[in-house]
């Protein structure tokens, strides 16, 4: 346990706000380059997940995309892209390869939650004389946006990860100190930038929780409830 | 492409260190799963906890892990038995939601079918309900063992040489076949592994492919 208050010593010593890395200004790189990254990818994949999930076209593609993006290993694609964009270009490059992982996900919530909209209240808003912009703006949608902030969720997880794991072509995020920790055998460095990273990635896992539930439409969590 | 050429051999013995290495966690992570989703699936109470804390270790990014399990476990950071162990977490947390899914897939008036012609509890599980999850459980086992190996590249940055090393030691060099080839090779495997899990799915599960059929 004593590698353990190490570590909280590092993350609480006066030297983490100076250096040519602070803390404070590690952990908010880190949650810059994420929300970048995500939000990015939501205004591609949002709409074309939606547009999916109404139609139907397009659904095969979607199901195969998600599926060989999990084969894709996010550490090589970094570094695949930071080298090909050009070592002077790294914050793009970086940024693009989160951007490119992130959509995968997200593509899948949007579709998924506007597919796994009861036919019969679909048809029942067509009936009621919808038109079809109708029918996806204010029924498919709201009722799919539990499963969208889901894939927001998997795709904000699987972005943090991989800024962590960006830490090894930069001087940024909170990964470099577990990088540079590394290189000078400094355990406490190690683990105490860790324990920073679980912390971050709980904490945003759990808004995305509380997220999910916030967008039940009042309606459905009435039925629900009963 | 030059660089292919004259490194296959390189390339194919990372690919067989991989494949070791990957192999272990989707073995384990399959057969810790089953108990995890079982209780996740069977008593409202264990469903909460395995189900929060399974995501919770999922949540963890990679990275972070490899500097947790040292100290908690007293193995050496710089090591293959960190990365499998690693891994082998990941793999639970992702199988166990699907076994517990898998399990609630199974329809009630089937298993109450089973108890009826005298099933006990043990007997049931493994004659009736684990067969019949048993897609659900294939479809889970197909996403754990891409996603081992895709992650297992990670172990690279900890010193463990797989597949990994192609992309650090080509951005070292400056090699963007290095790099190009290390991506390729791994969602290769990932990919041929994934068709041979269909392959021996259709091996195990006969009835499925008789009910698709008919």
């Amino acid at each position: 346990m004593n590698l353990f208050a190490d570590a909280i010593a590092w993350i609480f010593s006066p030297d983490r706000a100076a250096g040519s890395l602070p803390l404070s200004q590690a952990v908010w790189t880190h949650l810059a380059f994420t929300a970048v990254a995500v939000l990015v990818a939501a205004l591609v994949a949002v709409p074309a997940g939606w547009v999916i999930g109404h139609t139907g076209r397009g659904r095969e593609i979607a199901v195969a995309l998600s599926g060989a993006a999990r084969a894709v290993p996010s550490f090589g694609l970094v570094l695949l892209l930071v080298l090909v964009l050009g070592v002077t270009h790294k914050v793009g490059a970086a940024t693009t390869a989160f951007v490119l992982l992130a959509i995968p996900p997200i593509l899948a919530g949007a579709y998924a939650g506007v597919e796994a909209v009861d036919r019969r209240v679909v048809d029942g808003a067509r009936a009621v004389g919808m038109t079809p912009g109708q029918v996806l703006g204010r029924v498919e949608v709201p009722l799919g946006l539990p499963l969208l902030i889901g894939g927001l969720r998997s795709a904000t997880l699987q972005v943090v990860a991989t800024v962590t794991l960006a830490g090894y072509v930069g001087s940024w995020g909170l990964g470099f100190y577990i990088v540079q920790g590394i290189q000078l055998r400094d355990f406490s460095q190690i683990l105490g930038a860790a324990l920073v990273i679980v912390v971050l990635a709980v904490v945003l896992d759990l808004a995305f929780a509380l997220l999910e539930r916030a967008v039940v439409p009042r309606g459905v969590a009435a039925v629900r409830r009963t | 492409m030059t660089w292919v050429a004259d490194n296959l051999d390189l390339v194919g013995r990372l690919t067989v260190e991989h494949l070791r290495q990957s192999a272990v966690p989707i073995l384990l992570g399959f057969v810790l799963a089953i108990p995890a989703g079982w209780l996740a699936f069977r008593f409202r109470l264990t469903r909460g906890l395995v189900l929060t804390l399974v995501g919770l270790l999922y949540t963890i990014p990679s990275l972070a892990l490899f500097a947790l399990l040292p100290p908690l476990l007293g193995i050496s950071f710089l090591s293959e038995v960190n990365l499998v162990v690693a891994l082998t977490i990941y793999a639970v947390a992702i199988m166990t939601r699907f076994v517990a899914d898998a399990l609630a897939s199974v329809e009630p008036a089937v298993r109450q079918a089973a108890v009826a012609v005298g099933y006990g509890p043990w007997q049931q599980f493994w004659r009736v309900d684990l067969p019949l999850a048993g897609p659900v459980v294939l479809a889970g086992l197909r996403v754990t063992a891409v996603s081992t190996i895709s992650l297992a590249t990670v172990g690279i940055l900890i010193g463990i040489d797989n597949l990994g090393y192609l992309f650090t030691n080509g951005y070292q060099r400056q090699i963007v076949a290095e790099i190009g080839a290390g991506v390729v090779a791994v969602v290769v495997v990932a990919l041929v592994v994934d068709g041979l899990l269909v392959l021996l799915g259709r091996a195990v599960l006969p009835w499925t492919r008789r009910g698709v059929a008919a």
